[in-house]
């Protein structure tokens, strides 16, 4: 009887284990396809059966793809906008978090909750008479429409995701702090963000994707090219070079590899940032 | 302390509230104020009453064809992708080793950034010389024209937003392991088997977590820009016309700011709508411990 359990345990196990990899050959295909295409020249990325090892192996597609368009302009323009937005999140989604946690007054709830509501607003329902806005304002292919908003509350994802961190330290610590005399300002610099830094960080980490993702702010307010984001130029790069997807490929790896050497950077907090989110839906 | 923490608190949330004020409550009614105009990007602004909406109900058939196609991908995309992190978070919660490596390799596709996404998407799709195309040639199927064909596009862009549910898998699995382990035990103790446990310990345990992923899933993929932007040009066929990408062409590249704001009240209530029904249906099927709330 012991035996046959432990032989069904083992089976399960079995079982498990082939799914779990051919699932995960099937989620790194994509990956293999997109590295392996880059490193082929032309000729090779056209064969049929397709080939998985390129011969030779051109990592020109590299240089050559980098250098056909300004790719170091848009690079710095989107590390110029990062620097404003992670900026303006960290410093008033962390005061707006602190306001909606550890202090205490009137409506407090009431307002937040109705802030969050912002969450179920999509972005294009917004955007036209924010573009309006911008355009009377002249901040049309300038980085401001895409910075200034992140100084107003950073939104209300990352300030939930810093409220629900908050949430679990204990208050004594506050309490403790105001007996020896300190402002709430005070609290919050010396007692909250020195024991909040893996929820600050995931959110420093979020607000990285974000703005590397973003797609149609960019396509909607700046038009220069010489203002352009990698997303942006990289999408115009799609138009220029179609069939060219040596390029293409490799275009690509070099916009993927941030954030995936961000992630393994930051798992550990990634990781528990995202268990936090899900805590209460 | 009272009157202390009643100004700071205020101060200090100030940006959130101007933030709501600014970016979101007023731009949402000037959107539904330039709904009833015709404004040009270039032009001046008239008011034009309910014109807009009425050609939006009546004479604009690629508008009613968006907004289908945008359920069609916003529903199966959801459910394809919370299915295969429901069960891939299960597998991944069995005590596996290596549960690092395996996490990782099924979150990396989400967070790969939309557009490079997009391109590598293209390329795996290429009818003539794509990976896909040749993975079915090699068990025996025949090819599929994906993207590039009416019928197939929307569930193409399912099975590539599959991908990326790495992002839904994490929060299942975080809410599988948060199940205390004493309630299996019990069930276990009452004789129950395998079936037992996963009906009336794993699934009522996961209920919020699941309404969680459904109400951000449909929120997200009704947002889809992406896809159409850079890989169908809403096509064939207006066959991935998703409703965002369609009020981008009618503020963008037509611009007609008046109408794509009235479509774009249109859809502000279509979410409206569906999170009500979502959060007034969730009290009979989302399990609170200590009781039902909401």
């Amino acid at each position: 009887m012991k035996v046959i359990r432990s032989k069904m345990k083992t089976i399960k196990k079995i079982i498990i284990y082939l799914i779990l990899i051919s699932a995960s050959i099937s989620f790194l295909l994509p990956f293999a396809w997109l590295i392996r295409s880059s490193f082929m020249d032309i000729g090779q990325i056209f064969t049929l059966p397709p080939e998985w090892i390129p011969r030779p192996f051109y990592w020109q597609n590299y240089p050559e793809a980098l250098t056909s368009v300004p790719f170091g302009r848009y690079t710095l323009n989107t590390l110029t906008i990062l620097f404003f937005v992670e900026a303006g999140v960290l410093i008033t989604a962390t005061m707006s978090a602190f306001a909606f946690s550890r202090l205490r007054w009137k409506g407090r709830d009431k307002i937040f909750s109705i802030l969050l509501t912002s969450l179920m607003v999509p972005y294009v329902v917004t955007l036209i008479p924010t573009f309006l806005l911008w355009k009377a304002l002249k901040g049309i292919d300038t980085f401001l429409p895409l910075t200034v908003p992140a100084w107003f509350g950073g939104g209300m994802f990352n300030v939930f995701l810093l409220r629900q961190f908050f949430l679990t330290i204990p208050y004594e610590l506050d309490e403790a702090a105001y007996l020896d005399g300190a402002t709430p300002l005070q609290v919050l610099w010396k007692v909250i963000i020195p024991l909040s830094k893996p929820a600050i960080l995931t959110v420093a980490i979020f607000t990285f994707m974000s703005v590397w993702n973003d797609l149609l702010g960019p396509i909607v307010y700046l038009n220069d090219p010489d203002k352009y984001t990698l997303a942006v130029g990289l999408s115009t790069f799609v138009g220029m070079y179609t069939g060219q997807w040596n390029y293409l490929m490799a275009a690509s790896t070099v916009m993927i590899l941030p954030p995936i050497i961000l992630f393994f950077i930051g798992q550990r907090f990634f990781v528990q940032g995202i268990t936090l989110t899900g805590l209460k839906g | 302390m009272r009157k202390l923490e009643l100004k700071w608190g205020i101060i200090l949330a100030l940006p959130a509230i101007l933030g709501f004020l600014i970016w979101n409550l007023g731009p949402m009614i000037a959107a539904f104020v330039i709904g009833f105009t015709d404004w040009s990007i270039a032009g001046t602004p008239n008011f034009v009453g309910l014109a807009n909406y009425k050609e939006i109900f009546f004479e604009d058939f690629i508008a009613k064809k968006s907004i289908f196609v945008t359920f069609y991908f916003a529903i199966g995309s959801v459910v394809v992708s919370m299915i295969t992190a429901f069960l891939t978070a299960l597998l991944l919660n069995q005590k596996v080793r290596a549960l690092p490596l395996f996490r990782t390799i099924f979150f990396l596709p989400s967070i790969v950034p939309a557009i490079a996404n997009a391109v590598v998407w293209l390329w795996l799709f290429n009818p003539d010389f794509g990976l896909l195309n040749y993975i079915l040639e090699v068990f025996g199927l025949s090819k599929l024209q994906w993207i590039y064909d009416e019928h197939q596009v929307i569930p193409s862009l399912i099975l590539m937003s599959a991908w990326g549910m790495g992002y839904t898998m994490m929060i299942f699995l975080a809410g599988l392991q948060g199940i205390p382990q004493q309630l299996y035990e019990a069930v276990a103790i009452d004789g129950g088997n395998w079936w037992h446990k996963f009906r009336h310990v794993t699934i009522p345990m996961m209920t919020p977590t699941i309404f969680f992923n459904l109400v951000m899933g449909l929120i997200s993929s009704f947002q889809a820009f992406a896809q159409p932007f850079l890989m169908t040009e809403g096509g064939p066929n207006y066959a991935s016309m998703f409703y965002c990408y369609y009020i981008y062409k009618n503020a963008f590249d037509y611009g007609r700011m008046g109408y794509a704001s009235a479509l774009s009240t249109i859809l502000f209530l279509i979410i409206l709508v569906l999170t009500f029904l979502i959060f007034k249906t969730s009290s009979y099927w989302v399990y609170y411990e200590g009781g039902r709330s909401r």
